[in-house]
């Protein structure tokens, strides 16, 4: 289970999270959903130590990670597929893979996975020897995701996955959120597309302006008023 | 010019560009990693030739242990820099880490004054490089061809190890996107030391070869190699290896033809490595070889 406590982030002067609580029970898929600007990817980005904390704490499975290098952090399972995709633009679909697994030395388990991402996802087979910065937007997307399943996550987190996106591939997306969660992998997404996630999820939180506002299982908050005013474009 | 002239002058040109090109790799690896210049690199290419003269002259080691010897230091010193002047900076303001470059060369080259004293020394003559050899009319020292081969080996090396074992893929990651490449569990520390020692290793070997052919050192010889060394790697595209090396020998092979075809202007040989920088960046201001957009180790 993934724990936060009290987290709070400052950027400067910017109090973008003002001491969230929140957590992820294992094998679930968990979402976070709010407007832009409303502190998710700093959220995401603090559990894998990319921002510093001022204060609060974060736990899995009982182990503190607050103040752990991104590296040691990834190896106890928690792997981010970043907001924008982030894949190595000058790096074939094959080197952007073999990066997931970077950490790993078991090199039967990661050729199995390697298969399995390309079950997944057949088109990056396709272009296995093709650089990642001339592939679609879609296709670099589940390069993203591919890559962060090499890393053999134990919790996968994935910044705004749909972000862009033809309706098609967004549905294709969440298509596999579900799969990979079936698997066996617990699932934390942070989503603008408030509809997609909370469908899919187990558990929800609403985060405004850095604090969380309402949370609920996904099926309560998609019925919720103030979410579907607010998040889901519905005149009340 | 006669033929054996012409020959004697394009080995010469091959070696000098050959050295140049080996210095010029280090500025652009590092640059590729941290988007720094590293200014105390033409030290560093000092340091590698002091080292040597030491090993020989005090040590008495075999000439080949003292070369591993002086490049293995070399290389720990290149990563002991990044740690002590480098490192602590991270995160401050590029021009911080300019001044501390800066301020490291200066200390550098003034800690050689005090510690190896400021008078040149020969540096020992050793039979394998010294010999003449003889084409026909042509002559030369072994050590002009002992450098482009050395230099041609070294680079074939650095090319499989960029483009083929896990620490080059992970240089690549980092130099492209470091916080991508946290996220891959890469430990960026790690490679940006491996990074500094290769690119000192091989300045150190450029100082070695270079105290053979011209075979005079002093503190601060790196000074003007240094800087040649620097537009050599803006020439050819920061940040891009190929384009180091295209640069450093570009500017070795012209400095050589300006004192042969126009012994007028040899005293201009050091002024034309900037004219040419100017020219290209005028031209293209990426550099021969580099994108605007992505930039390679
Ligand atoms: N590096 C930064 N420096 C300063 N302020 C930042 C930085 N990154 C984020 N912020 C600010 O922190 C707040 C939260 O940003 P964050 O990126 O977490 O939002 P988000 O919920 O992910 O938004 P979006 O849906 O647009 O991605 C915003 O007000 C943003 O302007
Ligand atoms: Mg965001």
């Amino acid at each position: 289970m993934l724990s936060v406590q009290n987290l709070s982030v400052h950027y400067g002067g910017i109090h973008a999270l003002q001491g969230i609580d929140f957590e992820v029970p294992d094998g679930k898929i968990v979402t976070l959903i709010g407007a832009n600007g409303a502190g998710k990817s700093t959220t995401l980005k603090a559990i894998v130590n990319l921002v510093k904390t001022t204060s609060g704490t974060i736990h899995w499975n009982g182990e503190l990670l607050t103040g752990k290098l991104t590296k040691d952090i990834v190896r106890t399972g928690v792997v981010l597929s970043p907001e924008g995709r982030r894949v190595f633009p000058n790096l074939t679909v094959d080197e952007n893979l073999a990066l997931g697994a970077y950490s790993r030395n078991d090199k039967v388990g990661v050729a199995s996975d390697r298969e399995r991402v390309f079950v997944l996802f057949p088109r990056l087979k396709e272009r296995m020897k093709q650089k990642a910065g001339t592939l679609s937007g879609g296709e670099q997307q589940m390069l993203a995701v591919a890559r962060a399943l090499m890393s053999k996550p134990k919790i996968l987190m994935m910044d705004e996955p749909s972000l862009g996106l033809a309706p098609l591939i967004v549905k294709m997306i969440f298509d596999i959120v579900r799969e990979i969660n079936k698997a066996g992998t617990t699932v934390l997404l942070v989503e603008q597309n408030a509809k997609a996630a909370l469908e899919v999820a187990d558990f929800g939180y609403v985060l405004e302006t850095g604090r969380i506002i309402l949370s609920g299982p996904g099926k309560t908050l998609l019925a919720d008023q103030r979410v579907r005013a607010a998040y889901l474009g519905e005149a009340i | 010019m006669d033929l054996p002239t012409f020959f004697q002058q394009l080995v010469n040109a091959l070696s000098l560009g050959s050295l140049y090109a080996l210095i010029a790799i280090g500025y652009t690896m590092v640059y590729g990693i941290l988007r720094l210049i590293n200014f105390a690199h033409g030290d560093v290419f000092m340091l590698g030739a002091y080292f040597a003269f030491y090993a020989i002259t005090a040590l008495l080691m075999p000439w080949w242990i003292g070369f591993i010897v002086a490049l293995s230091l070399t290389a720990l010193f290149g990563i002991a820099l990044e740690r002590v002047a480098y490192r602590p900076l991270r995160d401050s303001p590029r021009l911080s880490v300019m001044i501390s470059a800066i301020g490291a060369s200066f200390l550098i080259e003034n800690l050689g004054i005090v510690i190896f004293g400021g008078r040149p020394k020969s540096f020992p003559s050793i039979p394998l490089f010294d010999t003449v050899v003889r084409f026909g009319p042509v002559s030369m020292l072994s050590v002009s061809l002992f450098i482009p081969v050395i230099t041609i080996g070294s680079l074939i090396a650095l090319t499989l190890i960029v483009n083929h074992t896990k620490t080059g893929l992970a240089m690549r990651a980092v130099s492209t996107d470091v916080d991508a490449a946290r996220l891959m569990a890469v430990d960026v520390n790690k490679i940006v030391a491996f990074t500094f020692g290769v690119g000192s290793l091989l300045a150190g070997l450029g100082g070695i070869m270079w105290t053979m052919k011209y075979p005079q050192l002093n503190p601060l010889m790196g000074i003007m190699p240094g800087l040649k060394c620097f537009i050599a790697a803006v020439i050819g595209g920061i940040g891009n290896i190929g384009g180091a090396v295209l640069g450093g020998f570009l500017l070795g092979i012209i400095e050589i033809l300006i004192v042969a075809f126009l012994p007028a202007l040899t005293g201009y040989r050091d002024a034309f490595a900037f004219v040419l920088l100017i020219v290209v960046l005028l031209v293209k201001p990426t550099g021969l070889l580099g994108k605007s957009q992505t930039v390679k180790v």
